[in-house]
């Protein structure tokens, strides 16, 4: 990646970036957040829509209870106070997509504020604050190309247009683009575990816009900020951010001035590049949407709302470690999606072994998964499969070697490993009376093997219980194996 | 067969129809042939529906054929204000920039109103976009006051007004926002009724104000404006702000039962009153007296601040609302569009009378950043102080009596220079609209020049009932 602009890092490291973020998250809810049309994705342009969504003269909107319940849910999760009374508001500007010629956001009032996200980096943890989470409609798109007539016309689809958001704005907190990384990805993590948002950013489902300036180590006053935009990925967040403190660094260093403006991200170059002034920006006249009553929250309704809450990602790490006893590295990995974090749950209740558990879904699922590039939720092996597959072991019905071969066949065939033991007559041989006939054969014909034993080379018995594992085809219970031998040998 | 349409009765079309004297069908070629003949003077329709209309008709004839109830507007015709949206018929709003609109949906009074067997035969001339209180300022050319046709027939609902006053209609349908039902049911000799902000649902009202807009409905006698109003109010769904009330039979409140009313006179509204029209208030008030109401004089002080603080709200919320007219989707587009601002600067600047961009000058300013507080937000509170001096009043009486306008019905072009003294002549109805109360127009007799002065009365929220008792009670008394 090209740079023309340079700082060295012993001169950024005299100064410290000031960031925060403002995130757009679209709520997973079936329909708008004004109007009944479907919010899926990918439909023919201009299908999925009625007169409100696309502002036709005398339409109203009417609130979407599903996308409050779901902005309220993210408001409580990144612990925020939710305002038992909000307000919705007017905020105006043309433009061809916006059909309205306003959108429908929160101003002075909105859904939620005051909360924290925690995130570590570094082995160190941190507080980012929320400042406020409001509800807002989203507008249509504008397709500047591929018609026949791009070069003199804008198509515009309304599918989009009344998609439910929340924006989330946090604090001037963030200090690095790890730690902007950092909250990003818990933050995707809390919304996906409330199932408020899927998330996606590929879809537009997740938008992020920075607002970063520079300031002296040890200054107090903010320098001037750049808003970011356009960052459509994490990591296109972190290379946004790094590019844009070097370059800010650069400029203050060689005394210049910081341009409070809008600057656009270009993941091909790594750059940023000014878009518009904000000194000429618009001034989006806010007033209390008229056509909706001011939101009222009840208590009863929080209550309803709280009891339908997962545990957060944090609570289970830490309820991983202290009950279950596993390390911090492997909570984080369990937990890191709601769907991998329940899968575990229920591997772990079925096999009665958490710790087990753990192993199995950290190891073999997910190497088994992420050779096919599936998702656990697409994983063959139920929960409870895998769970009763560990329970076996347990009880000492199977090995763990004849485990991965029954888990093996589980992966192609859905199965429950009962029924594959069954069919393939893949059986554990506990039964002494068997065993003691397999373990005499093996005896027998090894007489090399049992002299070297009986003359102090103990070390041998491995040889032996290889030999009756073979014999068996790995069905025999180790455990009983080496006492027969041993008893048998002595 | 002949049908006195200028005379008929919601309950006289009840009549005809059951007695055969006439088919819903033949009267609405009697409508139609008849507000065809007068609008070449009045110029109160913008556009027939022959076809729907006789459809509607003819559904109404088909049911009253097979013993069914063919709803309590069965075959009444209607005349509709051309800024509610009706399906498949255009609707322009007295605007240029919809002149070819044609809606893909109807309003929920507009359902309603079908639902109840009404038939609908056009859409009425208006001040564009509901703006304005003479109806001059209409794309489509001023409405004549059937009266006098060489005056106003008051705004901005004067097609329906007129409509209704010459007879081709025997109901219609406003809207009423600062007093844009009750001063044209003024001027022009009709009711005019504005229910209680939240009775009729907005749903399909293009917005001018919206926090102030109301549908309204016009008819030529109490009676018939209150079964109007029974057949589109209600809660609606669709409407965010429509009130969850039950709506009363309107019809059984004209009982006549108004004697030991305390009605209250506001010092403020007479002071400065004109005299003809403030003497044929004063005698309304004498008939409400000899029916055995008691006058009191009442004070709503709030009321000098009123035209200010309508007109920060009104043009602020019209403002926004008018945004959508942009050439982007279903707005007349401008010739002149060579790149997306001129084609928004064009379009706008070509399609929208003076009247409308003076409004969305004034509402863009109020709102602009550093302002706000100073017009916006203080205007909501002025709205409030506005709506407890009422408040306070109804502690007192059951009902407020005030003129609807300062003067009777003015001459085409005579106040057009003058937008100042327009907005002036708004004081009686604007303060009822900020307070969101019932409130109405009842017809209280005409000036030596024949021309008709309207009495207002004004009652508590979702006291419509109290409302038509006495205007009803004045009525058959006057």
């Amino acid at each position: 990646m090209s740079s023309a602009i340079a700082a060295p890092p012993d001169l950024i490291a005299k100064y410290e970036p000031v960031i925060g973020l403002e995130v757009h998250v679209q709520l997973a809810t079936n329909t708008k957040i004004f109007c009944g049309c479907a919010t899926s994705f990918g439909a023919p342009p201009n299908t999925n829509v009625c007169p409100v969504c696309l502002g036709l003269p005398g339409a109203l909107p009417v609130l979407n209870r599903r996308a409050v319940e779901m902005a309220i849910k993210a408001g409580l999760a990144l612990n925020c106070t939710v305002n038992r009374r909000s307000q919705f508001a007017r905020k105006n500007y043309f433009y061809p997509d916006l059909p309205k010629g306003y959108q429908i956001s929160q101003y002075d009032l909105p859904v939620a504020e005051h909360g924290w996200v925690e995130v570590e980096v570094g082995g160190v943890k941190k507080r980012i604050g929320i400042t406020r989470v409001h509800m807002e409609d989203d507008a249509g798109k504008s397709i500047h190309d591929g018609f026949r007539d791009s070069d003199k016309y804008t198509y515009v689809d309304l599918n989009r247009s009344g998609t439910p958001l929340i924006e989330i704005v946090t604090e001037p907190d963030i200090r690095s683009s790890d730690e902007a990384y950092a909250f990003l990805t818990e933050l995707k993590q809390i919304l996906q575990y409330q199932e408020c948002s899927t998330c996606d950013m590929e879809k537009g489902h997740l938008r992020c816009d920075a607002n970063v300036s520079v300031r002296l180590k040890g200054a107090e006053k903010f320098g001037t900020k750049a808003e970011v935009k356009n960052v459509n990925s994490f990591r296109f967040v972190k290379l946004a951010l790094d590019y844009e403190i070097e370059r800010q660094v650069a400029v203050v260093d060689g005394g210049g001035r910081i341009l409070q403006e809008t600057r656009l991200f270009n993941p091909d170059t790594g750059e940023t590049v000014g878009m518009r002034s904000k000194e000429s920006a618009h001034d989006y006249r806010y007033f209390p949407e008229p056509d909706l009553v001011p939101l009222r929250i009840s208590e009863e309704w929080m209550d309803e709302i709280r009891q339908d809450m997962p545990e957060l990602p944090q609570a289970r790490r830490a309820r991983y470690m202290a009950d279950f006893g596993l390390r911090e590295y492997d909570a984080g990995v369990l937990t890191a999606t709601r769907a991998t974090s329940d899968f575990f749950e229920a591997v772990s209740k079925a096999a009665g072994d958490p710790r087990a558990a753990a192993n199995w879904v950290m190891g073999d699922l997910m190497g088994a998964l992420k050779a096919e590039n599936k998702e656990i939720a697409e994983s063959p092996v139920s929960a409870q499969n895998l769970g009763e597959l560990i329970a076996l072991i347990g009880k000492g019905e199977i090995s763990g070697k004849l485990a991965k071969e029954i888990f093996a066949k589980m992966l192609s065939t859905g199965e429950a490993p009962r029924a594959i033991m069954e069919r393939e007559g893949l059986k554990q041989i506990s039964d002494s009376g068997a065993l003691e006939k397999i373990v005499d054969q093996v005896i027998a014909s090894n007489p090399k093997q049992l002299e070297q034993y009986r003359g102090g080379k103990t070390t041998v018995l491995a040889f032996f219980v290889g030999q009756v594992m073979k014999a068996t085809r790995g069905q025999a219970n180790p455990a009983a194996v080496n006492e027969l031998l041993k008893a048998k040998l002595g | 067969m002949s049908i006195e349409l200028g005379k008929l009765t919601i309950g006289g079309v009840r009549e005809g129809l059951k007695s055969r004297a006439f088919s819903a069908e033949e009267l609405a070629s009697e409508a139609l042939r008849s507000a065809g003949e007068q609008n070449a003077t009045t110029n109160a329709y913008l556009t027939f529906c022959p076809e729907l209309a006789l459809e509607a008709a003819r559904r109404v004839d088909q049911a009253i054929a097979a013993g069914e109830n063919p709803g309590p507007l069965a075959g009444v015709p209607i005349a509709v204000k051309d800024v509610i949206v009706t399906e498949g018929l255009r609707t322009t709003c007295g605007s240029r920039l919809l002149e070819h609109y044609i809606p893909p949906y109807s309003a929920t009074a507009i359902h309603r109103l079908e639902g109840a067997g009404g038939v609908i035969i056009g859409k009425t001339n208006c001040d564009e976009f509901a703006m304005g209180s003479s109806n001059e300022n209409s794309a489509f050319g001023p409405v004549h006051n059937p009266v006098a046709p060489d005056r106003v027939p008051g705004g901005s609902s004067g097609g329906s007004a007129a409509a209704v006053a010459s007879g081709t209609v025997v109901a219609a349908l406003g809207s009423d926002t600062g007093g844009s039902v009750r001063q044209p049911a003024s001027f022009c000799g009709v009711v005019g009724v504005t229910p209680t902000y939240g009775r009729v649902s907005r749903y399909g009202l293009v917005a001018y104000a919206s926090s102030l807009d109301h549908i309204a409905p016009f008819a030529r006698n109490v009676k018939d404006a209150a079964l109007l109003l029974e057949a589109i109010a209600g809660r609606d769904p669709r409407d965010s702000t429509s009130a969850d009330a039950p709506v009363p039979d309107y019809a059984a409140a004209l009982d006549g039962k108004v004697k030991g009313k305390r009605i209250g006179l506001p010092r403020e509204y007479f002071q400065s009153l004109a005299s003809e029209t403030g003497d044929l208030i004063m005698t309304a008030v004498d008939v409400l007296k000899r029916l055995g109401c008691e006058p009191v004089e009442i004070s709503l002080p709030a009321t000098d601040y009123a035209i200010a603080t309508y007109y920060i709200i009104a043009t602020a919320e019209a403002s926004s609302n008018l945004a959508r007219f942009d050439g982007v989707r279903y707005t007349t587009r401008s010739e002149k569009a060579e790149s997306l601002i001129s084609m928004y600067r064009n379009t706008r600047g070509e399609g929208f009378g003076a009247e409308c961009k003076r409004r969305i000058m004034l509402g863009t300013y109020v709102l602009s950043a550093g302002y706000y507080d100073a017009y916006y937000l203080k205007a909501q509170k002025v709205r409030h102080l506005i709506a407890q001096d009422f408040a306070k009043a109804f502690e007192t009486v059951d009902a407020i009596v005030t003129p609807v306008s300062p003067f009777p019905a003015f001459k085409i072009g005579e106040k057009v220079d003058d937008p100042l003294a327009m907005y002036l002549s708004d004081i009686y109805t604007i303060t009822g609209s900020l307070a969101g109360i019932p409130c109405m127009s009842v017809p209280a007799g005409v000036t030596a020049d024949g021309l008709p002065v309207g009495m207002q009365i004004l009652t508590r929220h979702f006291d419509e009932s109290g409302m038509f008792r006495l205007a009803h009670a004045y009525e058959q008394a006057a």
